[in-house]
């Protein structure tokens, strides 16, 4: 990596998404109508809202950085630019963490003001402070970076690199403990969900939720998911080839 | 040709076999580009200029054959900051100004950000520097996309139709530049299907189905043909060839 280009990668990536007045809205926007209606809807359930609102400040970013970062390295890919950058003293790696840390850089702000929503406006109730929860948001946000660089090698089009995001997120969503705790899940779909990071984040997010401070459960759960973003990034990067066909 | 031992030739190209998709693209290509000098590659429609081009920068699979450019094999990652490469579409961001596009492959080259205003000028895109690359007519885009190229002062650069759609006052000045750079000790080969552009080459490739069938400077090429036009050289020979 060299830290010239990686920084300039970083600028660029966040110039472009400063440019798109419509992108950086409906990142700050969206999350916080999605709490208002959460809140709606359990509004004489405190608890519940705790619960569920608090787990939704995970998983936004992480659908709305995988979404992004697929379309923008999609782009890359079909513009032409990613086949002038390999040709230029550029690392993958450079282009790679250069998404990683624009997109999660981005992901901390809206990850910001999505929580301090959550707390002053819909009076969100966490054990640990909040800090740790952002923590959270962001590792999502960074996690959907990097499984969003890995698809979109998979995509042709901007059409279909969206298709992913449903058949990535929702299964994820559905088994993480959301809408149904873990335990009591039927057991092979338990173990299935073993094999989700979103499960972990989850997780984690409980563990703050309840406990006033982080605990090793939360600790461990950022690190599984860490190592899954690992993994992402390693494997995005085996996709992006210097010579082509 | 394909002289690797020759020190005048910045790029070596020696019986190069490329496939695209299923079809045999380059079939035993051997050729040289002069250093210092401005190189003009020019065939019909789908004779693999591009394909050519992307083998000499590197990202071209090659079946066999050799490329190297500077003395190193194409592709070798010495080679990155001293080659320039401009797409035949233009390759920039869409979202971004011209000026952070072409800071942006300044900083990535290495170049000075002084550079940077300097380049834009040379490309005439001065008044909309500040303007977003997608509100570009189509001559501005390829411009500003050349202007990322220069940007890195390379000392070898692939440009692939860098001129089409621009108006002759703002070609002549762009291949004005070329003889400078080239006058500077760059290497340079550009793609074109403009005659009157082939004139203003030291030398010229010439190819057809894949393989080169004229390389020399243009006044050989009109006097081995026996025609002032260049146009009028180029049917002839690629009629010759076709006749074969
Ligand atoms: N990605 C690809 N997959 C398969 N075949 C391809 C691909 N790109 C180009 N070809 C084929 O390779 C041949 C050479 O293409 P190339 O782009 O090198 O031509 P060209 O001389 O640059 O043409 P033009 O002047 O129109 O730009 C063409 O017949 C084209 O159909
Ligand atoms: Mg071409």
């Amino acid at each position: 990596m060299n830290p010239r280009i990686l920084g300039a990668t970083i600028a660029r990536v966040l110039r472009q998404l400063k440019h798109d007045h419509r992108t950086v809205a409906l990142v700050v926007v969206v999350p916080i109508v999605l709490l208002l209606f959460v809140h709606a809807l359990f509004s004489d359930s405190p608890a519940a809202f705790d619960r569920i609102g608090l787990a939704m400040l995970g998983i936004f970013p992480f659908i709305i950085m995988f979404l992004i970062t697929s379309i923008a390295m999609l782009r890359e890919r079909t513009t032409g630019t990613l086949e002038r950058l390999l040709t230029t003293p550029m690392n993958k790696a450079d282009l790679l963490f250069g998404y990683g840390v624009a997109f999660g850089v981005a992901a901390a702000v809206q990850a910001t003001i999505a929580t301090m929503a959550a707390y002053w406006i819909f009076g969100m109730n966490t054990g640990a402070h909040a800090v740790w929860v952002i923590l959270v948001a962001v590792v999502n946000a960074v996690l959907g970076v990097s499984l969003g660089l890995l698809a979109s090698a998979f995509a042709r089009t901007e059409f279909q690199a969206v298709q992913f995001m449903p058949l990535i997120v929702t299964p994820q969503l559905l088994t993480c403990g959301l809408f149904a705790p873990r335990d009591q899940m039927a057991g092979w779909l338990q173990h299935i969900s073993d094999f989700f990071p979103l499960t972990y984040s989850v997780e984690a997010l409980r563990d703050v939720g309840i406990n006033p401070s982080p605990t090793s459960t939360y600790w461990t759960d950022l690190a599984i998911v860490l190592a899954v973003v690992i993994v992402a990034l390693v494997a995005a990067a085996a996709t992006l080839r210097r010579r082509t066909a | 040709m394909g002289d690797l031992t020759n020190p005048a030739s910045a790029i070596s190209v020696d019986e190069l076999v490329v496939t695209r998709g299923r079809k045999a693209v380059l079939h035993g290509l051997s050729c040289c580009v002069e250093a210092g000098a401005v190189t003009g590659l020019l065939g019909p429609s789908g004779c693999g200029k591009t394909t050519l081009m992307r083998a000499i920068v590197g990202v071209q699979i090659v079946q066999s054959g050799t490329v190297h450019v500077l003395g190193r094999p194409a592709g070798d990652p010495g080679l990155r900051a001293r080659v320039g490469y401009v797409t035949q579409a233009p390759s920039v961001y869409a979202d971004l100004t011209v000026r952070q596009n072409v800071w942006y492959f300044a900083r990535v080259a290495g170049a000075d950000s002084s550079t940077v205003d300097r380049v834009i000028e040379r490309v005439g895109l001065v008044d909309e520097a500040d303007q977003l690359v997608h509100d570009l007519s189509g001559g501005q885009h390829s411009r500003a996309s050349l202007a990322c190229a220069l940007v890195g002062a390379p000392d070898v650069l692939v440009l692939d139709e860098p001129t089409v759609g621009l108006d002759p006052v703002i070609r002549a000045e762009l291949w004005d530049f070329f003889h400078e750079l080239a006058a500077g000790g760059a290497t340079l080969l550009v793609s074109s299907h403009v005659m009157d552009e082939a004139t203003r080459c030291d030398r010229l490739l010439l190819m057809r189905e894949g393989d080169i069938i004229a390389d020399d400077t243009p006044d050989a090429i009109r006097a081995a043909t026996g025609t002032a036009d260049l146009e009028q050289a180029f049917l002839r020979l690629i009629r010759a060839e076709a006749s074969e």
